[in-house]
């Protein structure tokens, strides 16, 4: 039997270690070097209708505990994007989530449809970019809005919807309660969080848009709370993220709530083995507790 | 991954110590940065360019005292902004990135085209004294674009440089690569590194693998986090920032449908190469 299979909204995951969205996933090659590092999910760059070059450089800078980035969301458009889609569908052995943005609820709709077409497993609706306007952040942070765009996208595809979380709202539980509501079948939490690094000899902002969002060890605490306070609130599968980059990290996204666990900036620090290492340490932990499941200690740390 | 890659990751502002000009188009750009002076030939570090961009470039040189230097040609909105700035003005730079060539001590050619030059000349200043024979074939379009001539004919013995212009203006007229096929012919060598055009490095990999000789290229594509995370930079399966810049021989064979004829546009379309 194995320890660390998952059932997430009807996707099987021979471990609950998912890539996150942004990091590599522009093609079929990298996701399978992502695989062969262990990975149980991959989800893909974000998505739009249209191409879309992202920001000039800078776009990633380092600050004390993680990393500030603002990319951009540069994508080759779901029309170039499909063919990719198709063949990574062939060349992987697991579950393919095709992260999604647009500018509203039918771009949504149009480009989740064509995803799943092509053979995507799940999309991940991305509500929660914070550094482009008019999509993302924006999106997600309106109850009424991420409603909208989430029953959109359910009213034209039949496959899991996942919706990915801001922690950069006033009432996150709502808005998951909202998205859970919408039909969503798991909610990713969290994307980055705003953020932005300024140099102090030359007086300027070092990101060329200037405001960014920080992931990395920096917002775990901030993750593993957003976890948590949804598991108090909703039914929905969670899928834990942010700054994951170790077994112990990835057990206490667990303990909090989480169903899988998603890991990105970790992999700039050990590269795509970081999967395998945290699913062998997880197995250890899981042996060690005399635990036969992962799904066991899901939640646990909720028990009184 | 060892911590140090991220320590190196910190951005560092930092006075431009001197500039010089080494061609119509091309500049070096010397600076004091602690990090990127133990950098290795073929790693690569990216310089900000305040409120401008910030650009990957090949590590030329380096010194003891902790200054580095950098050729950069003119190609566009950024490196014309570089070279508009002058000693004193603050830069930034993350770095040094990437592998190194692995550095052998036999019977050497370089083939290094334009700025290309710069990762091989630092190697060759490495290498010179330790190999059995160094030769050093480098091309430009012309005699003024000829890249640190002087610099490698002091290295190398004079009949050790091969020089070629398109134009005819110094050395051969010919493109780097003429006088690599009766060289190979005529003469043995253990190891080529090149760096330069992708063309030129496709050529140049070609010959190598019809001679069997092991070969390491320098690769250059659209680079952003420069870490090895945002997927930019990929060929096949490799990210250049993080698994190359450098590659062998053996993982270029892997990329086959990419080296020589496509590139990532800033939107991850693959593009052809220009």
């Amino acid at each position: 039997m194995n320890r660390l299979g998952v059932n997430l909204a009807g996707l099987n995951l021979s471990n609950p270690t998912m890539l996150a969205s942004g990091i590599l996933g522009y093609s079929v090659e990298t996701l399978e070097s992502i695989v062969e590092g262990g990975a149980g999910a991959v989800v893909t760059k974000s998505i739009g209708l249209e191409p879309r070059d992202g920001y000039a450089n800078p776009t990633v800078v380092q600050v004390s505990c993680g990393l500030i980035n603002a990319i951009g969301l540069p994508n080759p458009g779901i029309e170039e994007f499909t063919s990719e889609i198709r063949a990574a569908k062939t060349a992987l052995n697991v579950p393919l989530i095709v992260s999604v943005y647009g500018f509203s609820e039918e771009e949504y709709a149009t480009v989740s449809k064509k995803a799943a077409d092509a053979g995507a497993d799940a999309v991940e609706l991305n509500v929660s970019c914070p550094h482009v306007k008019e999509t993302g952040s924006e999106i997600g942070q309106s109850l009424e809005i991420l409603s909208k765009v989430v029953r959109k996208v359910k009213e034209v595809m039949e496959k899991p919807v996942f919706v990915k979380l801001s922690h950069n709202v006033t009432n996150l539980t709502d808005i998951a309660e909202v998205a859970a509501k919408s039909g969503a079948d798991a909610l990713t939490v969290i994307n980055t969080v705003k953020a932005m690094a300024i140099d102090a000899e030359t007086a300027m902002p070092i990101l060329s848009n200037k405001r960014g969002g920080l992931s990395g060890p920096a917002i775990k605490p901030i993750a593993i709370r957003s976890v948590y306070d949804i598991y108090e609130r909703v039914k929905t599968p969670i899928i834990g993220c942010g700054g994951i980059a170790n077994w112990r990290d990835a057990v206490e996204f667990l303990l909090a709530g989480a169903s899988a666990i998603q890991i990105g900036t970790a992999i700039a620090l050990r590269g795509p083995n970081v999967f395998s290492a945290i699913t062998r340490g997880m197995e250890t932990y899981l042996k060690r507790k005399g635990v036969k499941s992962v799904k066991e200690i899901v939640g646990l740390s909720h028990r009184r | 991954m060892s911590d140090y890659h991220i320590a190196a990751n910190k951005l560092r502002t930092t006075p431009i110590l001197t500039v010089e000009t080494e061609s119509p188009t091309v500049k070096t750009f010397t600076f004091k940065d602690k990090e990127c002076s133990r950098a290795k030939p073929g790693q690569f570090l990216m310089l900000w360019i305040p409120g401008v961009d910030e650009i990957p470039l090949s590590i030329l040189s380096t010194q003891e005292d902790g200054r580095v230097s950098v050729a950069v040609k003119e190609v566009g909105e950024a490196t014309q902004a570089l070279h508009s700035m002058k000693a004193a003005e603050i830069i930034g730079i993350r770095g040094p990135f990437g592998n190194s060539f692995t550095e052998k001590h036999g019977r050497i050619l370089m083939v290094g085209g334009g700025t290309g030059i710069a990762p091989l000349l630092f190697l060759a200043k490495k290498v010179a004294s330790k190999t059995r024979k160094l030769v050093f074939v480098i091309g430009a379009k012309t005699r003024k674009e000829l890249l640190f001539i002087d610099k490698i004919e002091a290295l190398c013995s004079k009949s050790s440089v091969i020089a070629t212009t398109e134009d005819g203006s110094y050395g051969i007229r010919c493109l780097a690569t003429m006088p690599l096929e009766k060289m190979l012919d005529e003469e043995k060598f253990d190891m080529v590194y090149t760096c330069g055009p992708e063309h030129m490095l496709q050529k140049v990999f070609d010959l190598a693998e019809k001679h069997r000789i092991p070969l390491e290229a320098s690769l250059e594509r659209l680079m952003r986090c420069a870490i090895g995370l945002c997927g930019s930079c990929i060929i096949g399966r490799y990210r250049v920032c993080r698994d190359g810049p450098v590659f062998t021989a053996n993982q270029l064979r892997e990329v086959k449908g990419e080296f020589g004829i496509a590139k990532r546009d800033f939107n991850g379309r693959k593009i052809p190469l220009e």
